[in-house]
C-alpha cells in the first residue's frame, strides 16, 4: 500500500478513529493488528518472513535476558564464596552462552535477508563466470523480497545486539515485541529505529491531543508535498535522461544527476515525513532520519544528517565492534609499530571505515552499482580527512575566508554536487556504463543543448519545470526557517487565519500541483526498494 | 462561540473553494470532444419518452429522434455515449428505469465484442455525466480499469486537477453554464466523407462473444421484460469496426432464443437507400446526418408497425417542446453546412 494512495489514507483514518476510541491499554494491540493488516495487504507472504525475525530475535533476546538474571542472582547468592577470579570466570562463562545466543539470532536473521536479497545476485554473478567458461547459466531464484526486510531486519538485529550488551532490556512480551519490528509506518523505508528510543512511546497509548494531531496531519501534508509535487514531477525527466544514454549524455548526465539528487531528497523525506506525521498523530515518536542534509560543508557532515538512523546502525553495531575487536587491536599495534604512530594510528580506521561502507552499499541494493556507490563514499571521506591538512593551510594563508557566507555557501555547493554525482551509480545499468556517461560530461559535454529546447523532450513542459522550481525555492525557504526551529512550531504561533492560508494553500498545493491520479505512474518510494 | 464561528466559516471555504476548483477542471465538452456532454443531458429533458435508445457511437450518430418526432410523433431520447460497454448501456438503463418507464428500448449490439473496461477516457464520458445512484455506483465499479480509482468518480478534481496547465476560456465561461450539444442525445454531423477502402476485419482467435458481455446481455433482457417493455437489438450501419459473420449469428440466435426483434442496418442498404459515397462523414465509421435520418425513417416505420409506441404529436405541450428543438435541429443543420461552405 503506497503512502500516497487512497487505501493508505483510508487505512492510516480508520487506526486513527479506532486508536482513541479504545481503552489506552487496547492500543498497542490495535496497532499490532493494523501493522500486520498493512503487511498482509502487501503480501500474505510477507507475514511468514516479519513473523520468524520477530519470534526468534524476542526468544533469543528473553534467552540472552535470563542469563544475564541468572548471573545476578548467582553473583549476590554467592558473593562471599566466589573469588575475584571465580566471578570473573563465571562472567565470561555467561558471556560466551549469550554471545552463542547472539549468534544465532544474527546468523538466522541476517541470513535470510543475505539469501533473500543477494541470493539472484550471487547467481548473476556466478553465471558471470560460468559464461566464460562456456558453462550453462544457473537459473534465477524467483522469491519475492518482502517488503521493508532491510529496515526491520537491521531493527531487529540492533534490538538484540543492544540486549546483548545490557544496554536496553529485554522485552519478555513478544507481541509487544512484534509491534516494534512491524511498526507499519517505519516497516517500508526506516526510519531504523532502536528499542530504547521507540518504545517509550509505542506502547504507552497516548492519550489524544489536539496538537499532536495537527501537528502529525501537517508533518503528513508536507510529506506528500515533497512526493507528489517535486519527487514525482521531476521522476519523468531523471528516467527521460538515464534510460536513453544514447540521446542523453554529456550535460545531460549533470542534469540528470542534479534531478535525481532532488528527486532522491524529496522522495526520502517526503516518505519519511509521512511516517513521522502518521506516528506522531498516534503520540508515538519516531527518530529524526534527516537534518537539512543538502546545507552540510562535507561529506561527513552529510552522513551525519542523511539518513541518520542508517548511518548510526553502522557506526554503533558495525564500525565500533570492528574498531575494538581483538584482531583489529592487534592489527592497530602492529601498525602503528612497522607504519609509525601517524600512519599506524589510521589503519584500523581505514579497514573499519572500508567495511562499514561495502556494508553500506550491499545493504541498499543487490547490485555492483551499490557496492561502487559505497566504496566511492568510502574514498571520498577518506581522501577527504587526508586532505585536512592541506585546508587548514588553505584557511591559514586566507584567514578572512573562512566562516564567510561565500564560503559556507562554496562548501555546501560542493558537497551536494559531489553527492549527486556519487549517486550516478543508482542511476545507470551498470558500472562501467555510469563511469562512460560520467565520462561524457567531460569528454563531450554539449552544453548548448541546454538551451536548445532539448530540455523540453524530456517529458517535462514549462510549467512542469516552473512547479518543480517553485516547489524547490518552498523547500529551501523551509529549510532555512527550520534552522531556527520547527516550522510547524513557529505557524502555530501564528494567529488563527495566516495558519489556517498556510495549510490549506498547502493542501490545494497538492490536491492541484501533485503528480498523481491517472496519467501519471504511481511512483513506488525510492527507498521502499531496499 | 468565536471558535466555532472560525470552524463554521473555514469549513465553508474549503467547500466553496474544493466546489469551485472542482467546477473549474473538469472538462467542459463544449467546443471538443462534445460526445462527454451526451450522457448528462438526458436530465434536462422531460422523463416522458416513448423510445430509449441505449449504445455506443453508433446510437448516438446513426439515429436522429427529431426525425422520429417529425415524421411518427415518436418522443425518443439516446442514452449513448462514445465506446459505451455492454455494462454502461445496462446501467444506463437501470437510471432511467428511476425516471420514466419507455415503451421500447433500442439497444446498438456492437458492444458484445467488449468483455473487460476499454479506456479511461471512454468510461469518463459514459458515467461521469450520470446522476449518482447505486446505478451509477455499480457502473463505475464494473467499468474501471485497472489504473482507476473509484474515488476519483466521486471527487474529480482528483482526476482533472493536472488541467490547470490546460485550461481554456470556456472553462471559465461554462464554470456554471450550460450548453446543450445534442439533439435529444443525437450528435449531429453534416459534413461528407464517402467510405472509401473499407479494411476487411482482421482474423480474431475466438469469435464468440465474452460472458461478461453476455451476462449483461441477460441483464438488459431481463429488466426490459420485468418492466413489460419492447426490447429491439439493432445494428447500425457503419462499415467498421467490421462485424463479424460469427457475431451476427450469435446475436441472431440470442434474439430468436429471446423473441427479441433484431434490425441489422448493415443489411438494409437497399432499403433505407443508404449511399455510402454521401451519407456518412468519416468514411463510414459512423452516418452523417443525411444517412442519420435515412435510417431513422426506416426505424420509424419499423416501430409504427412493430410496436405500441403512441404517435403524440397532439399533445400540445409536448409539440411545443419538440417545436423548439426542431428549429434547434435545423439552426445547427444549416450553421453547419454554412460553416463547410465558408471553409
Amino acid at each position: 500500500m503506497l503512502f500516497t494512495s487512497y487505501g493508505f489514507i483510508g487505512f492510516v483514518f480508520l487506526l486513527l478513529v479506532l486508536y482513541y476510541a479504545v481503552p489506552q491499554k487496547m492500543r498497542w494491540p490495535l496497532l499490532l493488528l493494523f501493522s500486520y493488516a498493512f503487511y498482509y495487504l502487501a503480501d500474505p507472504i510477507y507475514l511468514v518472513y516479519i513473523t520468524i525475525t520477530s519470534i526468534s530475535v524476542w526468544a533469543c533476546g528473553v534467552w540472552i535476558e535470563r542469563f544475564r538474571q541468572e548471573q545476578t542472582e548467582y553473583l549476590s547468592l554467592h558473593k562471599e564464596e566466589l573469588s575475584r577470579e571465580d566471578k570473573k570466570n563465571y562472567k565470561a562463562s555467561v558471556k560466551k552462552k549469550q554471545w552463542r545466543i547472539l549468534l544465532i539470532a544474527l546468523f538466522l536473521n541476517l541470513g535470510i535477508l543475505a539469501v533473500l536479497k543477494y541470493t539472484n545476485f550471487m547467481i548473476s554473478n556466478i553465471n558471470g563466470i560460468l559464461d566464460s567458461f562456456g558453462k550453462e547459466p544457473l537459473g534465477f531464484w524467483t522469491i519475492a523480497l518482502p517488503m521493508g526486510i532491510s529496515f526491520y531486519t537491521f531493527q531487529a538485529v540492533g534490538y538484540i545486539i543492544d540486549v546483548y550488551r545490557g544496554t536496553t532490556g529485554a522485552e519478555r512480551n513478544p507481541f509487544r515485541f512484534m509491534l516494534f519490528v512491524s511498526f507499519f509506518p517505519q516497516l517500508v523505508q526506516g526510519p531504523i529505529s532502536r528499542f530504547g528510543d521507540l518504545s517509550k512511546t509505542l506502547y504507552a497509548g497516548a492519550p489524544f491531543d489536539k496538537k499532536n494531531l495537527a501537528f502529525g496531519l501537517q508533518r503528513i501534508l508536507w510529506g506528500f508535498f515533497k512526493k507528489l509535487v517535486i519527487a514525482d514531477r521531476i521522476l519523468v525527466g531523471v528516467n527521460a535522461i538515464i534510460q536513453d544514454t544514447d540521446t542523453y549524455y554529456g550535460i545531460y548526465v549533470f542534469v540528470g544527476m542534479l534531478f535525481y539528487a532532488l528527486e532522491l531528497y524529496a522522495d526520502f523525506t517526503g516518505g519519511i515525513d509521512i511516517t513521522i506525521g502518521v506516528a506522531e498523530c498516534l503520540g508515538i515518536s519516531v527518530t529524526e532520519n534527516f537534518r537539512r542534509p543538502y546545507f552540510s560543508k562535507n561529506i561527513k557532515e552529510y552522513w551525519n544528517r542523511w539518513h541518520i538512523t542508517m548511518g548510526s546502525w553502522f557506526t554503533d553495531y558495525i564500525f565500533y565492534p570492528i574498531t575494538v575487536c581483538g584482531p583489529m587491536l592487534k592489527l592497530s599495534k602492529a601498525s602503528r609499530k612497522y607504519l609509525g604512530e601517524k600512519i599506524g594510528k589510521r589503519v584500523p580506521i581505514y579497514l573499519s571505515g572500508f567495511v562499514v561502507w561495502l556494508a553500506t552499499g550491499i545493504w541498499h541494493g543487490a547490485s555492483w552499482n551499490f557496492v561502487a556507490w559505497g566504496l566511492a563514499n568510502y574514498v571520498v571521506i577518506m581522501a577527504s580527512q587526508e586532505c585536512e591538512p592541506l585546508y587548514a593551510r588553505f584557511h591559514r594563508a586566507f584567514p578572512r575566508l573562512k566562516g564567510t557566507r561565500m564560503h559556507d555557501l562554496v562548501q555546501v555547493i560542493r558537497t551536494v554536487l559531489l553527492m549527486s554525482l556519487l549517486r550516478t551509480f543508482d542511476c545507470y545499468r551498470d558500472v562501467p556504463l555510469t563511469f562512460r556517461m560520467v565520462g561524457t560530461m567531460f569528454t563531450d559535454p554539449q552544453i548548448d543543448r541546454l538551451f536548445d529546447g532539448s530540455l523540453l523532450q524530456l517529458g517535462l513542459g514549462v510549467s512542469d519545470y516552473a512547479v518543480v522550481l517553485i516547489g524547490l525555492l518552498l523547500l529551501v525557504s523551509v529549510s532555512l526557517f527550520q534552522r531556527r526551529e520547527s516550522v510547524r512550531v513557529q505557524i502555530a504561533r501564528l494567529s488563527y487565519w495566516p495558519r489556517f492560508c498556510i495549510w490549506y494553500g498547502l493542501f490545494l498545493i497538492v490536491l492541484i500541483f501533485g503528480a498523481y491520479g491517472v496519467g501519471y505512474d504511481a511512483s513506488q518510494f525510492i527507498y521502499n526498494q531496499f | 462561540m468565536k471558535n466555532k464561528i472560525r470552524i463554521v466559516v473555514s469549513a465553508l471555504i474549503i467547500t466553496v473553494s474544493l466546489f469551485m476548483l472542482q467546477r473549474l477542471f473538469m472538462p467542459k465538452y463544449v467546443s471538443d470532444v462534445v460526445e462527454g456532454r451526451l450522457i448528462e443531458e438526458y436530465y434536462k429533458d422531460e422523463p416522458e419518452h416513448d423510445v430509449v435508445f441505449i449504445g455506443d457511437c453508433e446510437v448516438y450518430e446513426n439515429f436522429s429522434p427529431a426525425v422520429l418526432w417529425q415524421d411518427y410523433g415518436i418522443n425518443s431520447f439516446i442514452r449513448g455515449s462514445a465506446q459505451q460497454l455492454i455494462w454502461q448501456s445496462y446501467y444506463l438503463l437501470e437510471d432511467t428505469l428511476r425516471y420514466e418507464k419507455p415503451e421500447v428500448v433500442i439497444f446498438n449490439v456492437l458492444s458484445m465484442q467488449y468483455n473487460e473496461p476499454q479506456k479511461e477516457a471512454y468510461n469518463r464520458m459514459s458515467i461521469e455525466g450520470m446522476a449518482w445512484s447505486m446505478a451509477k455506483v455499480r457502473n463505475i465499479e464494473a467499468s474501471m480499469t485497472s489504473k482507476e480509482q473509484f474515488m476519483d468518480y466521486v471527487f474529480p478534481i482528483l482526476r482533472y486537477h493536472a488541467r490547470w496547465n490546460d485550461l481554456k476560456a470556456e472553462d471559465l465561461t461554462y464554470l456554471f453554464r450550460d450548453k446543450t450539444v445534442s439533439h435529444n442525445g443525437y450528435y449531429m454531423r453534416v459534413d461528407v466523407k464517402p467510405a472509401e477502402n473499407v479494411p476487411e476485419g482482421k482474423l480474431l482467435a475466438d469469435y464468440r462473444f465474452g460472458d461478461t458481455a453476455y451476462a449483461y446481455l441477460d441483464k438488459i433482457t431481463a429488466l426490459c421484460k420485468e418492466n413489460g417493455i419492447h426490447l429491439i437489438f439493432v445494428k447500425a450501419p457503419s462499415l467498421y469496426p467490421y462485424w463479424y459473420p460469427e457475431w451476427e449469428e450469435q446475436i441472431e440466435e440470442y434474439a430468436s432464443v429471446h423473441d427479441i426483434d433484431y434490425i441489422n442496418f448493415l443489411e438494409l442498404s437497399e432499403q433505407t437507400q443508404l449511399d455510402y459515397s454521401k451519407d456518412t462523414y468519416d468514411g463510414g465509421l459512423h452516418l452523417n446526418l443525411s444517412g442519420a435520418e435515412k435510417i431513422t425513417r426506416y426505424l420509424g416505420e419499423y416501430l409504427k408497425t412493430h410496436t405500441s409506441v403512441p404517435d403524440r404529436r397532439d399533445e400540445p405541450a409536448l409539440s411545443a417542446k419538440w417545436a423548439d428543438k426542431i428549429a434547434a435541429y435545423n439552426a445547427d443543420r444549416d450553421g453547419q453546412l454554412e460553416r463547410i461552405t465558408d471553409s
